[in-house]
């Protein structure tokens, strides 16, 4: 070290040895993230659960009144326990590093914010995707018993679109949640606006549209649930997805990229 | 000074200190619910949704020519409080645990059961203070209706009031409950939704199906055996089915929660 | 090395860092010393990114943090041990940090070896940590990517005297290995023992920089003495009988002059001394009066 160098000159930091955080190990510290912890784990351990006792419980009921029932009934009744907590997964993957202040450490180690956003958002829908293969695993599990278990023969009516379309609707509702904790940032907010999204806001749209004749037609447009009906039963059609799209985008793509661009200028504390 | 041994002549002098009023507890519980952002945004955002719905519902009803009375107004507004009320009961209790003040509030007030009585009686005001002004904006929109579109209509009876009151109280007190009971506001959001939302569609669909189910719903489905308190209506039976389902939903996730609560290490 | 220049951070009207330039050199530790709310936390937290500066601008190494490629290799950073998530184990804390990193496993346990915290301990949840050992850990963070700069906000805050000290040979040797630095700190006699350098804040402005003896060369007040004998009264009398101001102290007395003009005069009365040294708060004083604008007390 020479002594007589000038400060600044002497002293630079040498990054040619040191390559960028690749992003693939991001998504893969992202993904610890969210069951390290032990709100996290039960969050998981949760859904699983909440998804086997729904099946459990439809079988055990259509087996015991000898109802009729296919392998994609027992599918979309794993709807509800995912389609309820998968959100809140996608909620607290942004907002706990924030109601925590472990944003401070994750953006001193990797200042490219939007690269760790880009990652949490991977592990939402790497999340949503392995949920839905477990359904489909405990789906067939219960169609199967279902066929031993009652007089009836198992229907295994399982489409492509089937699949795609509920694969599609469980992605979108992490993502959703994910969008409105982007959004504001706080996990009781984020979690009452999603709740009320998904549980109160269709009941008055549908009441403002048996009421007004105007608000009917626009329904389909900003009504993202509704929107999403289709793709329960795979019978979506072109003016569907435009539907779709549409209040997809006011409900999904503008409150993702408001909260992004907030948390991009924030001042981390 | 005397000579005599620490712990006999320097016992606390505690004669002249008067415990905690509780009155005082309350009104400093009353003070945490709305010195913080998010708990002024909560209430503030209770208070916005109730001039919203009812001037909505205003605007539907004049520009549709659809009758409507006062009661119709404040029954608007009630729906739209009772979804975050309960927040309000959630966010009462877990405040105190997700931001560890709980340390801070039971070394003054060791007495924990009294601090729970006190955030209570606190959800209690605020529920009150919120049905207040439902009534005094439907009163507004009433008159806007009936200079607007004929003459208003007044009826809004006493039983319809009672009623009124008792059930958003209980849907805050289900949420306190709730929070009690989980101590993390996240999962006592989650929950209560489910059991608010979800629930009823789950024990209908399930009493279709099942007979002995039918016969069981009504002892255990809190939502619709608050149904005939709108209009105080209760007969014998659904007086046994309220407090029945009342004591599964509300008395059980209380006490143990605050069973808990009193044990608990507070961290 | 760390260099600032004309940072200046405004919230609203207030502002928090007003025009502030130093430089941080590499082998020397640099003190960042200043009262509460002097400004200190923001400086550090404009130079990790954390806080978008109003103007000026902090490079390290010669470029801003958030050019850095992978910067928990080159720079350690230490805002707030408590900034972490409560449920997870102090264990798994650094697993996230090496993982980010880049690390293998076995550099967790180096640290953990390195900063004290037992097997046992690295598997608490950090809820259940003191502060001591959530400082600790955070000190650790800070080490795993092995980086040549450090910048730590008050770390030794909620250490015990071991702690202290055992911090203070890390730091030293670390800079003699040729590391940079930082530390902040209201406490003047953590950063006096540590820091090679010294820059004073005050009300956001720097107030004084330099070494120790720089800064006390132009401090007000340094010539005074504490000094312990026998003979308290005959030592006083012998004192004041020379002209110099004293004053009782404690169990001794304070004497306006120099430790060697004290003990000439002990010598001469053959008094005998149990203790005799410079009162040391040439350094506090010039710390009090620098920033006494800036203090929540008004210094008597």
């Amino acid at each position: 070290m020479s002594a007589t160098a000038a400060p600044g000159l002497g002293h630079a930091l040498d990054l040619s040895s040191t390559s960028p955080t690749p992003f693939s190990r991001l998504v893969r510290v992202e993904l610890r993230k969210t069951w390290d912890t032990r709100a996290g784990l039960w969050l998981l351990i949760s859904t699983a659960v909440l998804t086997a006792a729904v099946m459990v419980i439809q079988l055990s009921v259509v087996v015991a009144q000898d109802l009729d029932v296919s392998y994609n009934d027992f599918l979309t009744s794993t709807n509800f326990s995912m389609a309820l907590l998968l959100p809140v997964l996608g909620i607290l993957l942004l907002t706990s590093e924030w109601s925590q202040r472990t944003a401070m450490v994750t953006f001193s180690l990797e200042p490219r914010r939007p690269l760790i956003i880009a990652a949490k958002f991977l592990v939402g829908i790497g999340l949503a995707v392995a949920a839905v293969v477990i359904a489909l695993v405990l789906a067939t599990i219960c169609n199967a018993l279902y066929g031993l278990l009652s007089g009836h023969e198992a229907v295994w009516d399982l489409g492509l679109g089937n699949v795609g379309g509920f694969v599609l609707l469980q992605v979108i509702g992490m993502l959703t949640g994910f969008a409105f904790a982007a959004l504001l940032l706080n996990s009781p907010a984020a979690i009452v606006l999603y709740m009320v999204y998904s549980f109160v806001l269709p009941g008055l749209f549908g009441l403002g549209a048996a009421l007004i004749g105007w608000f009917d037609t626009i329904r389909p447009w900003i009504d993202f649930n509704y929107a999403q009906g289709p793709l329960v039963d795979a019978t979506m059609t072109g003016e569907d997805w435009v539907h779709f799209a549409v209040s997809g985008f006011i409900w999904l793509v503008v409150p993702l990229a408001i909260g992004v661009a907030r948390v991009l200028r924030a001042e981390v504390k | 000074m005397s000579t005599t041994a620490p712990g006999l002549g320097h016992a606390l002098d505690l004669s002249s200190t008067q415990p905690t009023p509780f009155l005082r507890l309350v009104r400093v519980e009353l003070r945490k619910s709305y010195d913080t952002r998010a708990g002024f945004w909560l209430l503030a955002v209770i208070g916005f949704l109730v001039l919203l719905t009812e001037g909505i519902v205003l605007a539907v009803v004049v520009t549709q020519d659809q009758a409507m009375t006062y009661g119709d107004f404040v029954a608007a507004a009630a729906f739209v409080t009772s979804i975050l009320l309960p927040v309000l009961g959630i966010m009462l209790v877990t405040a105190e645990w997700g931001q560890r003040t709980a340390m801070v509030t039971f070394a003054l007030e060791p007495r924990r059961p009294l601090v729970f009585l006190a955030k209570a009686t606190v959800g209690i005001i605020l529920t009150f203070a919120t049905i207040a002004m439902a009534l005094v904006v439907g009163l507004v929109c009433n008159l806007l209706y009936g200079a607007l579109q004929g003459p208003a209509d007044w009826e809004f009876g006493w039983a319809g009031f009672f009623g009124f009151l008792i059930t958003q109280t209980f849907a805050m007190l289900g949420g306190f409950a709730l929070a009690t009971l989980f101590l993390n506001t996240a999962a006592a959001i989650v929950v209560f939704f489910v059991y608010r939302w979800v629930l009823p569609g789950l024990i209908a669909l399930g009493a279709a199906l099942m007979d002995w189910f039918g016969t069981l719903a009504p002892w255990i489905d809190f939502q619709s055996a608050q149904g005939p308190l709108y209009d105080m209506s209760l007969d014998g039976g659904e007086w046994g089915h309220l407090i029945v389902s009342g004591f599964i939903w509300l008395v059980l996730p209380l006490a143990i929660g605050i069973w808990r609560v009193l044990r608990a290490e507070v961290k | 090395m760390i260099q600032v220049e004309g940072l200046t951070r405004k919230y609203g009207t207030f502002t928090a860092v007003d025009n502030v330039s130093f430089v941080c050199q590499p082998g020397r530790v640099t003190g960042f010393l200043g009262p509460n709310g002097a400004g200190k936390t923001t400086t550090m937290r404009v130079m990790v990114g954390l806080t978008p500066p109003t103007s000026g601008r902090v490079t390290i190494g010669g470029h801003l943090y958030q050019d850095i490629p992978n910067p928990g290799r080159h720079v350690g950073v230490l805002l707030d041990a408590s900034a972490q998530h409560a449920g997870r184990t102090g264990r798994e804390i650094l697993e996230l940090g090496a993982r980010t990193m880049g690390l293998s496993s076995s550099r967790i346990d180096e640290m953990l070896d390195l900063v004290s915290l037992s097997r046992a301990e690295s598997k608490r949840r950090l809820r259940n940590y003191s502060l001591g050992m959530k400082q600790r850990l955070g000190i650790a963070h800070a080490l795993l990517g092995d980086p040549s700069v450090l910048i730590l906000d008050e770390p030794a805050n909620g250490l015990d005297p071991a702690g202290i000290r055992w911090m203070r040979g890390l730091l030293k040797g670390y800079a003699e290995r040729g590391g940079t630095v930082l530390l902040s700190s209201h406490l003047l006699h953590e950063v006096e023992i540590i820091a090679d350098e010294m820059i004073l804040i005050g009300h956001g402005r720097i107030v004084a920089q330099g070494d120790k003896k720089s800064l006390l060369a132009g401090a007000a007040g340094s010539g005074s003495t504490f000094v312990t004998a026998l003979d308290n009264r005959q030592l006083s009398d012998a004192l004041a009988a020379k002209g110099f101001v004293v004053a009782s102290a404690g169990d001794g007395l304070r004497v306006e002059t120099e430790p060697v003009e004290v003990g000439r005069t002990a010598a001469e009365h053959s008094i005998v001394l149990t203790d005799l040294r410079a009162a040391d708060g040439g350094l506090e004083d010039l710390f009090l009066e620098l920033t006494s604008d800036t203090q929540r007390e008004v210094v008597a």
